[in-house]
């Protein structure tokens, strides 16, 4: 594979850039393989990536039914944070961080990392209580947390509405370390270095049913033929109860639309991602100046990956309320993804009932943050045939247990959460 | 936007509905032994299918009645609604 540098950049250069290698090849299925990973999106591409590298199994195709990353990895609003609770969700989350970190030198791909803080607006005493509470627990953990009052924030986000007699702006909580990165690019750097890898990623190919023979996985019947292996990983989001149908299980799963949306581009004027205390809005401005922003579900079960009206001028009506001058800006795209709400608001990276099937859903809307270290527990999960110590207790059989991680306390509900 | 026909005001917007969740989901029967598998399955396992759905909706900004909608989860489209306590499928 041909190294992305300065001097390869130079090299190229002289010939007009139309020598450069493909970044993933398009092969053929093969007949066999040790792993297959369904979903090509951001988690499956790097659970394949750090089987390869972390555990030597790169006989290993991904199947995707459209392109890579063209689901909720290229749908999201970018943002990467650890600012849990709940030891479960921190330790994990901040493990992740620390991954993201270092990910532009490991995938040799610029992921444009931006660690430009996260803030959570408070706009009551008790919000700010609760957020200090919050912060101390991530502390504890050993993530950053730090506390600002109003002063702090009229500094940092000066075009807020600090005299909003309805939400008024008491302080907040920030992960400085929190930020965006670049999404496509964290999904074509997985894919570039699990190809070179001897991954092979196949597109356009859709799983149409499983072979399990004595309760263990065989193979994969797909719209290119039928595949040999003896281990599946399912990452596939806001799809997986549609897979686990086919394989006779439900999930502790519903499937909603999420919509995001990104503004004209205007000159620089926020710094950090921000959001909303007295409702569901959060916004970052991206490098091309756009205001990427979001909301709520629209609150229905829905595989459509688009949303309605609605709920889109609920959200922005929120984000008007933090950021006035928002009003005076056209929207320019909005789009949905399909979001996989598990009962809990947690993710499940398990084994299941049936030998060599391994499960990867309910990330909520909180996928795109945990890629890496998502990729990195299911693949150690995959290739040990047991939970990481980090994804121990993301097990499917904790809600018949009643170890749930219920890091809302919104219940079953999903579309509320 | 969804146009939902409440089965007793006639076609209103979304806007005045607040969703409920699966309409099939069935409690385990009172008075009788459940295991906690059952209860499982109640509380937390979904059918989540992709297609025809069978939901409840409550008309909250209205007549404050819940009932059904029969409605396809790939197309939003609403196949029908009715009253709680009439079948649809």
């Amino acid at each position: 594979m041909q190294k992305y540098s300065i001097f390869n950049l130079i090299k190229n250069s002289f010939s007009n850039h139309q020598n450069w290698d493909v970044a993933w090849r398009d092969p053929q299925p093969k007949k066999e393989y040790d792993v297959i990973i369904v979903g090509g999106g951001g988690h499956g591409l790097a659970t394949a990536f750090y089987l390869a590298k972390e555990h030597g199994i790169s006989n290993v195709a991904i199947l995707e039914k459209g392109w890579i990353g063209g689901g909720n990895v290229g749908r999201n609003t970018t943002i990467l944070r650890s600012n849990y609770m709940w030891d479960a969700n921190g330790i994990f989350y901040e493990h992740g961080m620390k991954m993201w970190e270092n990910l532009s030198q490991e995938l040799n791909y610029n992921v444009m990392y931006s660690p430009r803080g996260i803030i959570n607006l408070a706009h009551s005493d008790a919000q700010l209580n609760a957020y200090a509470r919050r912060g101390n627990s991530m502390r504890l953990n050993g993530i950053d947390a730090v506390m600002l009052n109003k002063e702090d924030l009229k500094k940092m986000i000066p075009f807020a509405d600090f005299s909003s007699a309805r939400f008024p702006i008491f302080g907040g909580l920030m992960q400085p370390r929190g930020g965006t990165a670049r999404h496509d690019a964290v999904a074509w750097g997985y894919a570039r270095q699990a190809d070179s890898m001897g991954v092979d990623i196949i597109q356009h190919c859709e799983v149409l049913g499983f072979d399990i023979k004595n309760g263990k996985v065989a193979g994969v019947q797909t719209s290119r033929g039928e595949i040999k292996t003896k281990k599946i990983g399912l990452c596939v989001a806001g799809s997986s109860s549609i897979l686990a149908s086919k394989l006779n299980m439900k999930l502790p799963i519903e499937s909603h639309v999420l919509q995001a949306c990104v503004s004209e581009p205007v000159k620089p004027f926020l710094d950090h991602v921000v959001t909303f205390g007295a409702g569901h809005f959060y916004c970052s401005q991206s490098d091309k100046g756009e205001m990427v922003m979001g909301g709520d579900l629209d609150g229905y079960n829905s595989y459509a990956q688009r949303g309605n009206l609605p709920t889109l001028q609920h959200v922005l009506t929120e984000g008007v309320a933090m950021f006035p001058n928002l009003s005076r800006l056209k929207m320019l795209r909005t789009w949905g993804g399909i979001m996989d709400m598990s009962m809990d608001g947690s993710p499940i990276i398990d084994k299941t009932h049936i030998q060599g099937l391994y499960l990867n859903c309910g990330w909520c809307y909180g996928g795109f943050k945990a890629t890496p270290v998502s990729g990195l527990t299911f693949a150690y999960t995959i290739a040990q045939d047991r939970p990481h110590e980090l994804n121990s207790k993301f097990r499917l059989d904790r809600f018949q247990k009643g170890y749930l991680i219920d890091e809302k306390g919104v219940g079953t509900k999903t579309w509320i959460g | 936007m969804l146009e939902i026909k409440c089965p007793y005001c006639g076609k209103r917007s979304q806007i005045e509905f607040s969703y409920g969740g699966d309409a099939k989901l069935e409690r385990p029967k009172l008075g009788t032994e459940v295991s906690d598998s059952e209860w499982n399955e109640f509380v937390y396992y979904r059918n989540n299918p992709r297609g025809e759905h069978l939901e409840l909706w409550h008309h909250i900004s209205g007549c404050r009645q819940w009932f059904k909608v029969f409605r396809n989860t790939a197309t939003h489209e609403i196949l029908s609604t009715s009253k709680i306590d009439e079948k649809i499928k």
